[in-house]
């Protein structure tokens, strides 16, 4: 893994100048490009398609026929459902956004803190310190004495920091922030350590505004681990208030539990209750910020991705 | 002494950085070191009252039981063989769709392509648990192309050949965006000259691709597979969980080391067994990686991790 931070070039240059006709092997190999590019694009769009359509299909439809890739009629009958009585959905989205902008702005300080003190190279501890941490993606004691850690003598059980803590720093975001500072020339330390700037306000004033492309792209890992994180609520969490919004998503999934719907009222008209077709609109509903905010992320995450030689 | 007193006089000197990482450090100590104490459990018949050092010491009982009874061999294979068809299918996929990312003409379409490719490493494993429901249970849609087309509807959840293809399947899907963009920031640091040159000597685009691009690909290739196998014995947790869940139906082909721990501690409460199996993942995870580490320090010093 030895590339430049760079933006990636999209496009290398081909002769456009001269005007030779393509040979056969180029033709073929274009075709050939295009068509399973395509291919693969459309594989990672219809599973998210077929859960849209899924959230649109008529409930009676679902049942007679089963989930098909284009619905005979469009139906929103899943969607009044779930915006009926949103309050659950409400409430595992402020847990989401609150756990996630809490944790990214908490961890988002530690990492950069302990990358900035990493990559001071008047610090005689560093290698021995980045060792002590990167060790720990060496060897582990394993989930269970980590979940009896966590449990029985942190007493993290059904609390929101259970959500906060176990993703918080990560060996591999401290050494990437480390890097990025690495690149900072030693001269700008230098310069203001002479005119008397201690070690935190240098951090604070010179190293945070010049790794800002460092801290938006591990800010945005560590946000978009959050967003995703059903596992810790499956094991700590107990109170139904204090599901995440993945978590929920995948309690209604299995079944285990039911979205709080008038089904009452369902029952005395008698209309079927969208059961199927909600869990996919549930899903739908969970899942779309993320991809609203897909396009203009995009970009931070493949910098992130092809940022050079990590060395421990 | 001198060398507590040098420790001290540093201390002193640096507070404000020591201050600053103290908080990581404390992090890793709680949350990484500590529970490697922890791994002792893996020797013991837990009792919950006893705690850690409370309860009965039992030796390799619990390595013992698991080789015996055969558990330990078949979640062995199982991690094994899936992390080497993910390893080996998606980087043969992702190496094809770099080139023909970095080769095609047209600016537009590979800006959507990598895109679309992308995308999937956004998603949680819980939509993927989604997917698969929607696609594969009895309402789902390949029931529905199956009936359409005359055929009987094939029950999913009974039956566990096919959950093998499924599970590589969303793997692949999900890492594909991933691993693209690693290979074709590689391949955008090969010269342009090279290319060039070939062009002159009349090689056609096939020939360029096979002999320059395939071959300067392959270091990068070779050290993501090297590194890769150091953890040859941590599955995808999320992936298995999600797709399969607790059908034991399935087990047999879809149990990995880490299901087979969460289970241990969240159905069977089995704290000594379940440590045991995780402390063999951790261990022999620890011993590959040291030897991969020695091997590639061996023959290519640059690229060794430490």
């Amino acid at each position: 893994m030895h590339v430049q931070a760079e933006e990636l070039p999209m496009v290398r240059k081909t002769n456009k100048g001269t005007k030779i006709k393509p040979d056969k092997a180029t033709i073929a190999f274009n075709v050939i490009g295009y068509t399973l590019l395509t291919a693969i694009s459309i594989v990672c769009l219809i599973p998210f398609w077929l859960i849209v359509a899924g959230s649109f299909t008529d409930e009676m439809e679902i049942i007679a026929e089963g989930f098909k890739l284009f619905p005979n009629t469009i139906s929103f009958e899943a969607y009044k459902s779930v915006f009926a009585t949103p309050e659950q959905i409400y409430r595992a989205y402020g847990v989401t956004i609150g756990v996630t902008v809490a944790g990214s702005v908490l961890g988002l300080l530690l990492t950069s803190m302990a990358g900035y003190v990493l990559s001071r190279k008047d610090f005689i501890y560093r290698n021995s310190l980045s060792f002590f941490i990167y060790f720990t993606t060496l060897f582990s004691g394993g989930l269970i004495p980590w979940y009896i850690m966590m449990t029985k003598y942190l007493g993290l059980k059904d609390s929101y920091w259970a959500l906060i803590l176990p993703p918080l720093v990560s060996a591999w975001n401290i050494i990437l922030m480390r890097n990025f500072m690495k690149s900072i020339p030693d001269s700008v330390i230098e310069s203001a350590k002479i005119d008397g700037a201690g070690d935190f306000l240098i951090y604070r004033k010179i190293i945070l505004p010049l790794s800002t492309p460092g801290l938006a792209t591990i800010g945005l890992f560590l946000a978009l681990g959050y967003w995703n994180d059903w596992f810790n609520a499956n094991v700590f969490i107990t109170s139904d208030h204090k599901y995440p919004l993945q978590f929920l998503l995948y309690k209604i999934l299995s079944s285990a539990a039911v979205l709080r719907t008038q089904t009452g009222a369902y029952l005395a008209a008698n209309v079927v209750p969208p059961t199927e077709t909600l869990k996919m609109a549930v899903a739908v509903v969970a899942t779309g910020p993320i991809i609203l905010l897909y396009p203009f992320v995009q970009k931070y995450f493949v910098k992130g991705l092809t940022i050079g030689a990590v060395k421990g | 002494m001198s060398e507590k007193r040098s420790f001290l006089k540093e201390l002193n000197k640096n507070r404000t950085l020591f201050l600053m990482i103290a908080p990581t450090l404390l992090f890793f100590i709680i949350f990484s070191y500590i529970p490697m104490i922890g791994v002792y459990y893996a020797f013991t018949n837990f009792d919950f009252e006893g705690g850690l050092f409370g309860s009965e010491f039992v030796g390799f009982k619990n390595f013992e039981f698991l080789y015996k009874s055969g558990i330990l061999w078949n979640l062995t294979k199982n991690t094994v063989l899936y992390n080497l068809a993910f390893l080996i299918i998606g980087n043969i996929m992702q190496i094809i769709s770099a080139i023909f990312l970095a080769q095609l003409a047209s600016k537009w379409f590979k800006k959507t392509a990598q895109s679309l490719m992308f995308l999937p490493y956004f998603l949680s494993w819980v939509l993927v648990g989604a997917f698969v429901f929607n696609m594969f249970s009895d309402l789902g849609v390949v029931n529905t192309l199956l009936k359409q087309i005359g055929l009987q509807p094939y029950d999913f959840y009974l039956n566990a050949a096919p959950w093998k293809y499924i599970i590589v399947f969303f793997n692949v899907w999900k890492g594909i965006g991933y691993g693209t963009i690693i290979y074709l920031a590689a391949i955008m640091g090969i010269s342009d000259e090279l290319y060039e040159a070939a062009k002159i000597d009349g090689a056609n685009i096939f020939q360029q691709i096979r002999s320059i691009t395939l071959p300067l690909l392959k270091p990068t290739f070779i050290l993501l597979i090297l590194f890769s196998l150091g953890g040859i014995l941590k599955g995808q947790f999320d992936l298995f969980y999600q797709i399969i869940g607790n059908n034991g139906l399935l087990y047999d082909a879809t149990d990995i080391i880490d299901t087979y721990v969460f289970r241990s501690l969240t159905v069977n409460f089995d704290i000594g067994m379940g440590t045991a199996a995780g402390l063999y993942q951790s261990f022999f995870g620890f011993v590959l990686i040291m030897t991969v580490n020695y091997i590639i320090k061996k023959t290519r010093e640059e690229y060794a991790l430490f």
